[in-house]
C-alpha cells in the first residue's frame, strides 16, 4: 500500500525541516495554560500536608475566609460529595489492593505534599497569603519508607484499611523452569541493582483552568496534560459531570516526560471547586510544589541473575523486582514495572526466563510514567549485568552480546518474554557505533592507563538496547488488563479553497507533530507542506484520540495519519475519474495531480477534485459529496526501536568526579520522518539517561520528607554538563506498519543509564569496584574508590557510596542524610 | 513560588538608602541583583516588611583606581566585574572566580557586593574576598566605615553589616605578578560549589614566597586555610606543594548535605588546594 500511495517524488518525508510550530513556542507567543485569562478568573491554592503519614484531627479554613480576596476555603470533607476517587486504569492483577485516593486528603495524609484543603481568591497572591491561615493538626503516623521492610508482617501500613503494604505480585514464567537452567549453568551472576527516583522536570509546570458555561452546564477545562481525550473520559467519572458536557483542550504544553500522563487531583478540585461556585478557576503549580506532587519516576530494587556457559552463552534469566508505588495508586502506576517486564530478555536469546514484580505502597509521592516507563530499568539491570558478566568471564562486553543477540536473519524473532520483534539489525548499528568511537583505540588507551596507574581512568560502557514501545496493540492491552485500547485517530478535512486540515488524536506536548504530520500529509496528498495545518489537543475539534506517550504518536498516529491520507485520495480518484471520464485504473496520481494515463493534459489537482466535492455540482451517482477520511489505526504490534550506544568515561580518582569524554551512539528507529526532530529526541534522551546514571535523584529523609526539594539539590544537568553526542542511524524498516517508522521518543534516556553506568564502573573495576549506584556522584565514586582500596583489590567492595537511595536497608529511614561516613561503606 | 507580602523603595542615593534602612529598624532587607534575596522570598524562608532596592543608585557601579587599591562599586555585575580590564590586570583571581559564578543569567543580574553581603560560605566570591584581604566599605547613619574581610563574615548568612547599614564598596589590593587560579568543585554546572579554592601564589627565585588560600563552603563562614598557606611558605617544587596541601582543612569545619560529608569535604579541600597552588604557582 505505502509504496503506491506515497508520493513517488516524496519531497517532504525523510526532510529536515524546520519544525513549524517552534517560532510560537521558543518565543513564548503561544497561549499556555497559565497564560489563559478569563472574565471573573479566580485562583485556587493548595495546602498541602508538611508530613508524610498523619491523621488529620482538625481542619479549620475559617481564619483564611478573612484575609483579604479570598472567595472560599474547602477542606477535603467540604469537596468530598460529587469527588470520587482519582483513577487507576491499570489493575495488573486480579488481586491488586486498589486503595482509595480522594483528590484531597479526608481522614489521613499519606505522604509531604498530599493535599489537605484550598483557597479561592481573587489572585494568586492573595490565595497564596491566605494558605497560612489555614488551621490543620495532625496526628503523627509512621512513615513507610523500605520497600523491604514494608512487607513485613508487623510494617506500619500506608492504608490500614488494606491490611497490607503489599499492592501486588505479578509473575511471568517462560521457557524452560530456570531452576533447571541455573543447575547445568557453569557460570551464575547475581547482582542487586536500585533504580533511584526520578523527578521528571517538565519545562511547563503543570497548570488547568476550568470555566463553567452556566446556560448549557457545560465546562470548559484547560490543562497542560498529555492527555486531553484520558483526561475528559476520568474527569467525568471522577466529578459526575456527563461527558458530553466536558470539554478538554491541552493548548501548548511545555514537556511531560509522562508526568503529564495523569489525572491530577487539582484537575479534578478545579473543576469540582468551578462547579461549586459557577466561576472560572486557575491553578498553577510552582516548581517546588511539583517536585512534592507531580508524580515521580522509576523508584525499583532491582534482583537479577544470570545463568550463562563459561563461552559466555546465555541460559537463564531471573528478575526479582520490588517497586515503589508511592502513596496511592494513579492512572497506570502498577504497570509501569510491567511494561519493563518483557524488556529484560532485551535483544538476547535465551532459554529460560523468570520475573516477579512485587508492588510496594510508601509514604512517598506516587510514581508512575516517566520516559521510557518500565523500559529504563529493564535495560539498565540487563544491560549491567551483561558488562559484569562479561567482566566476570574475561570476555569483552561487546564480544559477550555478539554470542548472545538475535542475528539479523533471524527476524521476526519471537523473544522468550513472547515479543515478536519485527524487524532489527543489531550487528549493523554495533559495528558502526564501534567505528565511530574508535573503540579498539580507546580500549588500548584504557590499558596503558591502567598499567601506569593513573589517577585519571578511563572506562567504557557498552548498551546495546532495544524496547517496545508505540503502544500498543489494544488485544495485548487486554491481556494486560489495561483499562483501555491503543489505537490512534486522524481525519483528514479537505478544504474548499485547497487547504488540508489533519486531525490527529495524539496530543503533542513538544514532540513536533505539527510538522510531521503535515511532512506525511503533504506527500501522499501531493500538496504544499505549508497548505496543511495540524489540529489537535481539544476533545471538541479533534473528538477522538488516546493521546501521546510511550514513543506510540508517530508509530500510531503517524500512520494513522497515513491511512487516512490514502483514503482521500482514494476517494478523489473516483470523482477525478468521473470528471476525466476515464476510469480509476487509468488514472496516475503524482505530485497531488490525477493525470490520465497516456494523455498527460487530461488532468486534475486534488485541490480541484476538493473543490468538486464542495460545490457537488458534478459528483458521480452514490458518490457522498466529501473526500474527506477518517481512520483509527490499531497497531498490529509494538514497535522495537534499537541501537548500540557507547560512552567513554574519565574518572578522576582523586575527587570522584566523573566526565564524559565521548558518547557514540547509532540507533535504528525504521525510516525516518524528520531527521533533525529525531537527532532532537536523541539528544534530549541521552541527556535525561545520563541525568539519572550521574545527577539526579530524589532524597527522602527518615521522616519522609522530599530534601531534594528544590532545584538547588535536585541536580538537572544542562548543555554545559554533557559532551557533544556523536549520532547516527541504521535504517532498517518496522514491518509492523506500513510506513516503516519505529518510535524514537524514549530510545536515548532507555539506552544512555547503562551505558554511562558501565562505563564508570569498567573505569573503576581495575581498582576493586564492583558496582557504584546511581546516581554516581562524585562522593560515592569517591567512596566507592576508597571502601575497594580497603577491602584490598577484588574484594566484594559493593561501592554502594555513602548517600543512599532510601529503599532498603538502614538508608531508606535515612536517606541521603546522616548515612556517610563508616556507616555508608561496605 | 509567591513571596509575602512586604513594602518596596527605591532610593536614588545612598544617604536615602541609608535612611529607609534605619527608618525600618530590623526589618528591612536590602535588594540589589535579588539573585540571593528573591529565591528566599519566593520560598517564604525570609519575611521582610520593607525591601530597599538600591539598583538604581549608578554611583555604587563600576570599578576604579585608587594607587595600590581597586575600588568596586558593591553593585557591579558579576558579568561587569569578569569583563572589566582594570579587574583582570590587577585582580585576575576575582574575574576567573567570578566566571564560575552560577549561569549568565545570573552574572548579568547578581552584584558583588549582594554575593558578599548575602555571606553564604558556599558561595564563590567571599572565599575570594578573604583571600584577596579586600575590605568592604559599608555606609551608615553616621558615615562611613571600612570593614576587613575577615572580620566581615560573622557566620552563616551573617556579616557584619548592622541592619541600618549598606555595602557600598569593596576594595581590593592589587595583586600584580601574583599567580592566582580558583579551583571549583560541583556536582552540575550551575550548582554551588561543594568545595572551592581560591588560591594567591607569590614566586620569589623558584620558590614559594607567600600564599593565600580561601576556603569555600567549609564551614559556616568562607575560610582562609591559614595552616596550609604557612607550610606553603618557602614550597620549591610539587611535592613540596603536596605536603604542604595537606593541612588545607585543618581548623575548618565543613558542613554535611547531599553531595558531600565532612569527611569528603576535608578530602577535596586538600586536593583541590593541591592543584589550585600549583596551577597558580605555575608549578602544575
Amino acid at each position: 500500500m505505502t509504496d503506491q500511495a506515497v508520493n513517488a517524488a516524496a519531497p517532504e518525508i525523510g526532510r529536515a525541516r524546520l519544525r513549524k510550530e517552534d517560532a510560537r513556542l521558543i518565543t513564548g507567543q503561544t497561549n499556555w495554560t497559565d497564560n489563559i485569562q478569563v472574565a471573573g478568573l479566580l485562583h485556587l491554592a493548595v495546602l498541602r500536608s508538611p508530613m508524610a503519614h498523619a491523621r488529620i484531627t482538625r481542619v479549620d479554613v475559617s481564619p483564611a475566609l478573612e484575609r483579604p480576596g479570598v472567595i472560599a476555603a474547602f477542606a477535603g470533607g467540604d469537596l468530598a460529595e460529587g469527588l470520587g476517587s482519582l483513577p487507576c486504569a491499570w489493575p495488573v492483577t486480579e488481586d491488586i489492593v486498589l486503595p482509595d485516593h480522594p483528590p484531597i486528603a479526608v481522614h489521613e495524609v499519606r505522604h509531604a505534599g498530599d493535599p489537605v484543603a484550598v483557597v479561592v481568591a481573587r489572585d494568586r497572591y492573595a490565595a497564596a497569603d491566605a494558605l497560612e491561615a489555614i488551621e490543620v493538626d495532625y496526628d503523627p503516623l509512621p512513615p513507610v519508607l523500605d520497600l523491604e521492610t514494608a512487607l513485613a508482617d508487623d510494617a506500619p501500613l500506608v492504608h490500614s484499611d488494606k491490611g497490607t503494604n503489599r499492592c501486588y505480585t505479578w509473575p511471568l514464567a517462560t521457557g524452560e523452569n530456570f531452576e533447571s537452567v541455573r543447575q547445568r549453568a557453569e557460570v551464575t551472576l547475581r547482582r542487586r541493582y536500585h533504580q533511584q527516583r526520578l523527578i521528571p522536570n517538565a519545562m511547563e509546570p503543570r497548570a488547568v483552568v476550568v470555566t463553567p458555561i452556566a446556560a448549557s452546564g457545560e465546562y470548559t477545562v484547560h490543562s497542560a496534560t498529555q492527555i486531553p481525550h484520558i483526561l475528559r473520559i476520568m474527569l467525568a467519572t471522577v466529578t459526575g459531570i456527563p461527558e458530553h458536557k466536558l470539554r478538554v483542550i491541552a493548548p501548548d504544553v511545555g514537556g511531560g516526560f509522562g508526568s503529564k500522563l495523569q489525572v491530577y487531583g487539582e484537575e479534578a478540585i478545579a473543576l469540582a471547586v468551578a462547579r461549586k461556585l459557577g466561576r472560572p478557576v486557575k491553578w498553577t503549580e510552582s516548581r517546588s510544589e511539583g517536585y512534592l506532587a507531580t508524580h515521580h519516576g522509576r523508584g525499583m530494587i532491582q534482583d537479577i541473575e544470570v545463568a550463562a556457559t563459561r563461552e559466555g552463552r546465555l541460559l537463564g534469566l531471573k528478575v526479582d523486582l520490588i517497586a515503589d508505588m508511592g502513596a496511592y495508586l494513579m492512572l497506570v502506576t502498577p504497570g509501569i514495572p510491567i511494561l519493563g517486564a518483557f524488556m529484560y530478555p532485551a535483544i538476547y536469546k535465551m532459554d529460560a526466563y523468570e520475573f516477579t514484580c512485587t508492588g510496594v505502597f510508601t509514604t512517598r509521592t506516587p510514581t508512575d510514567a516517566y520516559r521510557g516507563a518500565g523500559r529504563p530499568e529493564a535495560t539498565f539491570a540487563i544491560e549491567r549485568i551483561m558488562d559484569d558478566l562479561a567482566a566476570e568471564l574475561g570476555l569483552d562486553p561487546v564480544e559477550l552480546r555478539r554470542r548472545n543477540w538475535i542475528r539479523h536473519e533471524e527476524f521476526p524473532y519471537t523473544t522468550i518474554a513472547g515479543l515478536t520483534y519485527d524487524s532489527g539489525n543489531y550487528e549493523a548499528a554495533t559495528d558502526r557505533a564501534l567505528a565511530l568511537f574508535g573503540y579498539d583505540e580507546l580500549r588500548a588507551e584504557q590499558h596503558e592507563r591502567n598499567e601506569r596507574g593513573d589517577t585519571v581512568r578511563l572506562g567504557i560502557g557498552v548498551s546495546t538496547f532495544t524496547e517496545m514501545c508505540g503502544l500498543a496493540p489494544s488485544r495485548v492491552l487486554r491481556d494486560l488488563r489495561y483499562g483501555a485500547g491503543g489505537w490512534e485517530a486522524a481525519s483528514i478535512r479537505m478544504l474548499p479553497t485547497g487547504k488540508v486540515e489533519v486531525v490527529t488524536g495524539t496530543s503533542p506536548h513538544g514532540q513536533g507533530h505539527e510538522t510531521c504530520w503535515s511532512q506525511i500529509a503533504a506527500d501522499v496528498l501531493g500538496v504544499p507542506f505549508d497548505d496543511v495545518e495540524v489540529v489537535h489537543g481539544d476533545t471538541r475539534s479533534s473528538p477522538q484520540g488516546m493521546d501521546t506517550y510511550g514513543s506510540r504518536s508517530l508509530a500510531v498516529g503517524g500512520e494513522a495519519v497515513h491511512r487516512a491520507a490514502v483514503k482521500v485520495v482514494d476517494k478523489a480518484r473516483k470523482v477525478a475519474a468521473h470528471l476525466l471520464e476515464a476510469s480509476e485504473q487509468d488514472l496516475e496520481f503524482t505530485d497531488g495531480v490525477f493525470a490520465v494515463k497516456g494523455s498527460p493534459e487530461a488532468r486534475r489537482t486534488i485541490q480541484e477534485i476538493a473543490f468538486e466535492a464542495f460545490t457537488s455540482h458534478d459528483l458521480p451517482d452514490g458518490v457522498e459529496p466529501s473526500i474527506n477520511a477518517e481512520t483509527v489505526v490499531d497497531p498490529e504490534n509494538f514497535s522495537y526501536p534499537h541501537g548500540t550506544h557507547l560512552c567513554a568515561v574519565e574518572i578522576d580518582t582523586e575527587t570522584g568526579k566523573t566526565k564524559i569524554r565521548s558518547y557514540v551512539c547509532v540507533d535504528d528507529v525504521g525510516h525516518v520522518v524528520n531527521p533533525m526532530i529525531v537527532e532532537g529526541q536523541v539528544h534530549g534522551g541521552l541527556a535525561q539517561g545520563i541525568a539519572q546514571a550521574l545527577y539526579e535523584e530524589a532524597v527522602y529523609d527518615d521522616e519522609g520528607n522530599l530534601v531534594s526539594g528544590t532545584m538547588a539539590d535536585y541536580l538537572v544537568p544542562s548543555a554545559a554538563d554533557l559532551p557533544d553526542f556523536v549520532t547516527d542511524r541504521t535504517e532498517t524498516p518496522a514491518a509492523s506498519n506500513a510506513m516503516g517508522v519505529k518510535g524514537v521518543g524514549e530510545a536515548g534516556t532507555i539506552a544512555s543509564t547503562p551505558a554511562v553506568v558501565n562505563a564508570v564502573v569498567d573505569a573503576l573495576r581495575p581498582l576493586g569496584v564492583t558496582d557504584v549506584r546511581m546516581p554516581c556522584s562524585p562522593h560515592r565514586v569517591w567512596q566507592a574508590v576508597r571502601d575497594a582500596g580497603r577491602a584490598g583489590a577484588g574484594a566484594e567492595a559493593g561501592g554502594t557510596g555513602p548517600a543512599r537511595s532510601g529503599q532498603s536497608g538502614p538508608a531508606a529511614r535515612s536517606g541521603d542524610l546522616g548515612q556517610y561516613g563508616e556507616e555508608g561503606s561496605g | 513560588m509567591i513571596p509575602p507580602a512586604f513594602d518596596y523603595t527605591r532610593p536614588t542615593g545612598v544617604d536615602e538608602a541609608v535612611r529607609a534602612l534605619a527608618d525600618a529598624g530590623e526589618e528591612a532587607k536590602v535588594l540589589a541583583g535579588g539573585q540571593s534575596l528573591l529565591p528566599l522570598l519566593r520560598l517564604r524562608l525570609a519575611f521582610p516588611e520593607l525591601l530597599v532596592d538600591v539598583g538604581r543608585i549608578p554611583q555604587l557601579r563600576g570599578v576604579r583606581e585608587d594607587g595600590d587599591t581597586l575600588a568596586i562599586g558593591a553593585l557591579t555585575t558579576h558579568h561587569d566585574v569578569v569583563h572589566d580590564p582594570l579587574v583582570r590586570r590587577h585582580a585576575g583571581l576575582l574575574a576567573a572566580a567570578t566566571a564560575t559564578v552560577a549561569d549568565p543569567a545570573v552574572r548579568h543580574r547578581g552584584t558583588l557586593g549582594g554575593s558578599l553581603a548575602h555571606a553564604d560560605p558556599a558561595g564563590d566570591l567571599p572565599a575570594v574576598a578573604l583571600a584577596l584581604d579586600a575590605e568592604l566599605v559599608v555606609a551608615g547613619p553616621g558615615g562611613r566605615r571600612t570593614i576587613p574581610a575577615r572580620d566581615f563574615f560573622v557566620d552563616y548568612l551573617q556579616s557584619a553589616l548592622a541592619p541600618d547599614e549598606l555595602l557600598v564598596e569593596v576594595r581590593i589590593p592589587k595583586t600584580d605578578g601574583w599567580g592566582f587560579h580558583y579551583e571549583k568543585f560541583h556536582a552540575v554546572a550551575q550548582s554551588w560549589a561543594i568545595v572551592g579554592v581560591a588560591a594567591l601564589v607569590r614566586r620569589d627565585d623558584g620558590h614559594i614566597a607567600e600564599a593565600r588560600i580561601g576556603l569555600t563552603n567549609m564551614g559556616s563562614t568562607p575560610l582562609r586555610a591559614t595552616a596550609a598557606e604557612q607550610a606553603l611558605s618557602g614550597a620549591d617544587g610539587p611535592q613540596a606543594v603536596a605536603r604542604a596541601a595537606e593541612a588545607a582543612a585543618e581548623g575548618t569545619r565543613p558542613s554535611q548535605d547531599l553531595s558531600a560529608s565532612p569527611e569528603y569535604r576535608e578530602h577535596l579541600a586538600r586536593v583541590l588546594t593541591r592543584r589550585a597552588v600549583l596551577t597558580a604557582g605555575g608549578m602544575g
